[in-house]
């Protein structure tokens, strides 16, 4: 098992360095329920099926991450503020190799 | 003027079974959900997916959740008011409730239990500077009625389902449909994508992908709309009607103001005894709930209801002995006259 550290910037701007476990099958959006980095009821409303874009998050650092599969691709294209960087939290599996990880969250909509 | 014993506010899983609760109480209950149908979240958002951790069944289509729980409480005959929002609520002399909704629908009630979930699901607004300018004025969010678009222009922007299903079926209607997608692929149930394509080919819809509306024109009405085409510059398209399909999220919304206790975008209520809210007579049951230890979870909604059930009897009747009977045993009575029991065993002797 092991931790990792990552940096969460909240929709107010402010920045978080926070630590992931990557032995609980947690995606980014659940580390940010977790942390309670953004009202309950504004992010992770579907539960984490790709079907609405309340987790989406700008990635600022150059990790590679999973595959966006389809789900998540046509979520995006349907959702509002999205950058090239965007990507579902609730998609993200926290895993060993995105340590320092560095992500912003996009605004509510 | 509606009236019930018990008002129950969302129409979602937690909601419909409260309907089954009360009725073994022979307590009447009339729902409102700002959605079209039964099912909140299960028929909106997920209808398709299955759900793992409902007592008994170890695998469940939220649809057919939502089907079977309408089928356990037929016999109870609840009221619905589907497409309507509970705006405010107003506690009479007597202690009873009138809870009216944005299209100024009365209900009665002795009980008022909120059982609304993530809040009454409103359209997501593309982010165009003046759409709110033109909302009702040629911009719609949903389509309420089909004939209002006979023989107009119409724009559609949007690439799911309802985007796709309402450009095949205005295409019989209005005079011009045009749909606009961010992307080329559409994510919708493949016959409606190939019938776009059909009538695409057929000049019977205008298919502009990729491609964003980004301005809305006109005075006081809409005339047109400004597009544009990744990487190219913005064009018009004349229209009369600009309607953004993406989907709906959820809002608590007005029942906010209520004067509710609410903590982290949900109701607080009392979980040691009854799901009571700090107004007296008003539950608050399900995912619109919280309190220490709270997990959103279907199966947590139907013991908050089941217990909030037993405490509006109480409410409703303060000197009525009660004891709680098992359906096995008292069997079920439907207010339709219908009565479900268990067959009796026979009592014979064998040779």
């Amino acid at each position: 098992m092991q931790d990792i550290n990552i940096k969460i910037t909240d929709r107010n701007g402010v920045t978080h360095d926070v630590v992931a476990p990557t032995d609980m099958a947690m995606n980014l959006m659940e580390v940010v329920r977790s942390y309670e980095l953004a009202e309950e009821g504004t992010i992770g409303i579907c539960g984490g099926m790709a079907m609405c874009a309340s987790c989406q998050c700008y990635v600022n650092s150059d990790h590679n991450l999973p595959e966006m599969t389809d789900d998540e691709d046509a979520m995006l294209a349907e959702a509002f503020n999205v950058e090239d960087n965007s990507r579902l939290g609730c998609q993200i599996q926290m895993t060993p190799e995105l340590e320092g990880l560095e992500v912003e969250l996009a605004p509510e909509d | 003027m509606i009236t019930t014993d018990i008002l129950i506010i969302g129409a979602g899983p937690t909601g419909l079974f409260t309907v089954f609760e009360a009725g073994l109480l022979k307590l009447k209950c009339h729902l409102i959900d700002a959605l079209p149908q039964a099912g909140g979240q299960c028929s909106e958002i997920y209808p398709k997916k299955p759900i793992y951790d409902i007592p008994a069944y170890p695998e469940i289509l939220a649809g057919d959740l939502t089907k079977n729980l309408l089928e356990q409480i037929k016999q109870f005959e609840p009221g619905f008011t589907f497409g309507e929002r509970a705006e405010t609520i107003d506690k009479q002399e007597d202690g009873t409730f009138i809870v009216t909704t944005n299209k100024g629908t009365k209900h009665h009630a002795k009980i008022v239990a909120i059982a609304g979930g993530l809040g009454s699901f409103e359209p997501r607004k593309p982010l165009i500077p003046n759409i709110a300018d033109f909302e009702d004025k040629g911009v719609e969010y949903m389509i309420k009625e089909p004939e209002f678009y006979r023989d107009k222009k119409v724009v559609i922007s949007g690439g799911g389902d309802s985007a796709l299903d309402w450009a095949i079926f205005l295409s019989d209607i209005a005079s011009e449909v045009t749909l606009i997608h961010r992307r080329n692929e559409f994510r919708g149930a493949l016959d409606s994508v190939e019938k776009v394509q059909e009538l695409k080919n057929l000049g019977k819809i205008n298919l502009i992908t990729p491609a964003e509306v980004k301005g809305i024109l006109g005075t006081d009405k809409v005339t047109g709309v400004a597009v544009e085409k990744k990487g190219e510059d913005a064009f018009i398209v004349d229209t009369d009607h600009f309607i953004p399909l993406f989907g709906l999220s959820p809002k608590l919304g007005p029942i906010g103001n209520w004067g509710l206790e609410i903590e982290k975008n949900a109701i607080k209520v009392n979980n040691a005894l009854d799901y009571q809210t700090n107004i007296p007579g008003v539950y608050a049951i399900g995912d619109v709930n919280t309190y220490p230890g709270k997990l959103k979870l279907i199966l947590c909604g139907f013991h908050e209801a089941t217990l909030m059930c037993q405490s509006a009897y109480k409410r409703i009747f303060p000197d009525k002995k009660y004891v709680m009977k098992y359906t096995t045993v008292g069997g079920v009575d439907g207010f339709d006259g219908t009565r479900k029991e268990a067959p009796k065993a026979v009592v014979k002797a064998i040779q």
